[in-house]
């Protein structure tokens, strides 16, 4: 924020007075702004903090317990405040790394399209798609892996089926997040390797991906952290289970919003605990993912 | 090469504007490096460059496949079930789909419950959002800038389901003296009206409270990228003509990045409208016809189909509700593909 500081000391005097200070309507009209705009973000805090707090008050005794973080439910009655979600947890890191690993390759591909290959009509479309395809509500992206796989080609629910959908909402973070970051690595770099006779593709595999490497995992791990808490593909596309199911192409499978949402029909008070541990526990999980990477994004050869 | 790149470009996060002129590409990419020596005729890419060309622009081809997949699956499963409705779809209140045999569904109070929620989400958050931009752009210093907007970044980060928990459990309870002055100070004013449920918390107003915490990061972050674009030269001319900050902004700021923020709240207006579990944990049920009133229940597209969930067996039925999915695909679509139009290129994402 450079001011207008010069305009007190003009070099030459001039006859009449060219500054004046800025009237009180003026003078009020701007403190009044700067008031709200100060309050707005104040006010944006509240939620934030009301919700961490919330959570964590709640959720704290439940991830403390004994047998939080190496028990499942299996064989717990609703009222008992025994047992734990670590077949939740599994249920929820399978389901984002199933998905990770189909919608990472599809993305960084879609992405290197967009940037060193797409040019005319097909790639303004991909484009438009890639937004559109942002803004698909996840009950919609569940809806059609049901329509297309469960009904039409006869599939069974499991674990699969969500991580299908969850690539879906994937896909758009990885391809816009990878974009960015190779539209800023530096032509000098490409025009480099091509004036050595290196072929486009392996100029891109070997001297582009890497440098914006960081960029694009940076990338991936929020898109995970997005899906992990998606919770209605999980309640289209898989049953709840209490016990442990290692198996993520057949049978029911817990997950941490899963397991959260059926516990919201236990009218027990253990219910709320397990709730409120669970929701602790989730948040844990993509706060290490944000924090991850933040640090990642550190380390990027190319700064923003 | 890479690793030069890497010691030239100190790992500075604030560095900004350093790597700014790598925007056109189009350049480079014009020329044919797969050309090997004279000899070898002209410009026929190896098969390395056809095989990853084909690659990455299949996995291009692959987005725009599944979007037109997403409408023509829905599509086909919903027609036959669209055909057997004995309801109006479009005018009907009801959404009976316990007997196959005679559907009666029509989403008009789907829509209206969706609608009031999400509008009413929406214009709580824009102006939040408009000063938390303005704030993070314009008035808080360059160096604690970045980690405020990372702080209201981390709104997005919080799952929906437990935005739902917190707004049932916590915040409907505090919002109940407020919501008690609106119906009954207010209340001859439509959209305070008494509604159709008999208690006050779990409503459309508690759900669109929890809407706008929801969407406020979206639209914030969309308007701070533009707001940050503005050009230079005319914030400089504001200042030298004496313009107080609020003054610089309203000349030289929004003026330009408004468009930017009708694309943001747009966006925020599409995860609103397809916000489900949160607003199906926030939103009661309600017996009769919603009435306008933000103190009515009721289900929206996303709640509905997800409160249903778990009966998803027969194909009739079923398709009822992914009739009820394919208009919110459409809505969504809609609402995002003018988001985008709007935005004209100075926003990506």
């Amino acid at each position: 924020m450079s001011t207008a500081t010069g305009l007190s000391s003009p070099e030459r005097p001039a006859t009449t007075p060219t500054f004046q200070a800025p009237s009180t309507g003026r003078k009020i009209k701007n403190n009044l702004a700067t008031f709200l705009v100060g309050l707005a973000f104040v006010i944006a805090l509240v939620p934030l903090v009301w919700v961490l707090a919330t959570v964590v008050v709640r959720g704290i005794g439940a991830i403390l317990s004994s047998d939080w973080w190496g028990r499942s439910l299996s064989g717990v009655l609703p009222e008992s405040y025994a047992g734990g979600v670590y077949h939740a947890i599994y249920g929820t890191l399978i389901q984002a790394a199933l998905a990770a690993v189909i919608a990472v390759p599809i993305g960084i591909l879609a992405a290197i399209y967009l940037v060193e290959y797409g040019r005319g009509r097909l790639a303004k479309t991909t484009s438009f798609m890639v937004d559109i395809l942002a803004g698909v509500p996840s009950i919609v992206a569940a809806l059609f892996i049901f329509a297309a796989f469960i009904s039409i080609l006869g599939a069974e629910q499991s674990a699969f089926m969500v991580s299908l959908a969850l690539v879906l909402l994937m896909l758009p973070v990885v391809i816009r997040n990878t974009e960015e970051m190779l539209r800023l690595v530096p032509d000098e770099l490409r025009e480099a390797a091509y004036a050595l006779g290196i072929p486009k593709w392996k100029t891109i595999l070997r001297i582009v991906l890497p440098t914006a490497l960081s960029g694009t995992v940076t990338g991936v791990m929020l898109a995970l952290a997005r899906v992990m808490g998606e919770t209605a593909p999980v309640l289209v596309l898989v049953g709840y289970s209490q016990s442990i199911n290692f198996d993520p192409f057949s049978g029911n499978m817990a997950s941490l919003p899963l397991l959260m949402f059926s516990e919201l029909s236990n009218p027990e008070p253990s219910g709320q605990f397990r709730i409120w541990g669970a929701a602790l526990t989730l948040i844990l999980i993509i706060m290490i993912l944000q924090l991850g990477a933040s640090v990642v994004s550190r380390f990027s050869a190319i700064s923003k | 090469m890479t690793e030069r790149t890497t010691a030239a470009r100190p790992r500075d996060p604030q560095d900004e504007g350093s790597a700014a002129g790598s925007a056109t590409l189009d350049t480079v990419t014009d020329t044919d490096p797969g050309r090997g020596g004279t000899d070898r005729g002209k410009a026929t890419p190896g098969r390395g460059e056809r095989i990853f060309r084909g690659l990455t622009s299949g996995s291009g081809l692959l987005v725009v496949a599944a979007i037109a997949a997403i409408g023509l699956f829905l599509l086909v499963q919903a027609v036959p079930s669209l055909l057997a409705d004995n309801a109006n779809f479009l005018t009907s209140p009801v959404f009976d789909t316990r007997d196959p045999a005679n559907l009666n569904f029509g989403i008009r109070d789907l829509l209206v419950v969706t609608l009031l929620s999400s509008l009413f989400a929406l214009v709580l958050a824009m102006p939040i959002a408009l000063g938390i931009a303005l704030f993070l752009t314009q008035y808080a210093p360059k160096r604690v800038a970045r980690p405020f907007a990372y702080v209201i970044d981390l709104l997005a980060a919080v799952p929906s389901i437990i935005y739902g928990l917190w707004g049932i459990a916590v915040l409907a309870p505090a919002l109940l003296p407020i919501a008690t002055f609106l119906r009954d100070d207010l209340g001859w004013f439509f959209l305070f009206a008494p509604g159709n449920l008999p208690v006050l918390t779990g409503t459309i107003f508690t759900g669109g409270v929890v809407l706008a915490v929801m969407i406020l990061p979206i639209i914030t972050a969309v308007t701070r990228e533009v707001f940050s674009q503005a050009p230079r030269f005319h914030i400089e001319a504001a200042q030298a003509l004496g313009a107080t900050r609020w003054e610089v902004i309203r000349m030289a700021v929004l003026p330009y990045g408004r468009s930017g923020y009708i694309a943001g709240s747009m966006l925020g207006l599409g995860r609103a409208l397809g916000e489900t579990i949160a607003v199906l944990i926030v939103i009661r049920a309600a017996t009769t016809p919603s009435g306008f009133s933000l103190f009515d229940g009721g289900y929206t597209f996303a709640s509905l189909i997800a409160s249903a969930a778990s009966e998803f067996s027969q194909p009739l039925p079923t398709g009822a509700y992914i009739a009820a999915g394919l208009v919110l695909f459409v809505l969504t679509f809609v609402v995002n593909a003018i988001a985008r139009v709007v935005a004209g290129g100075k926003v990506n994402g």
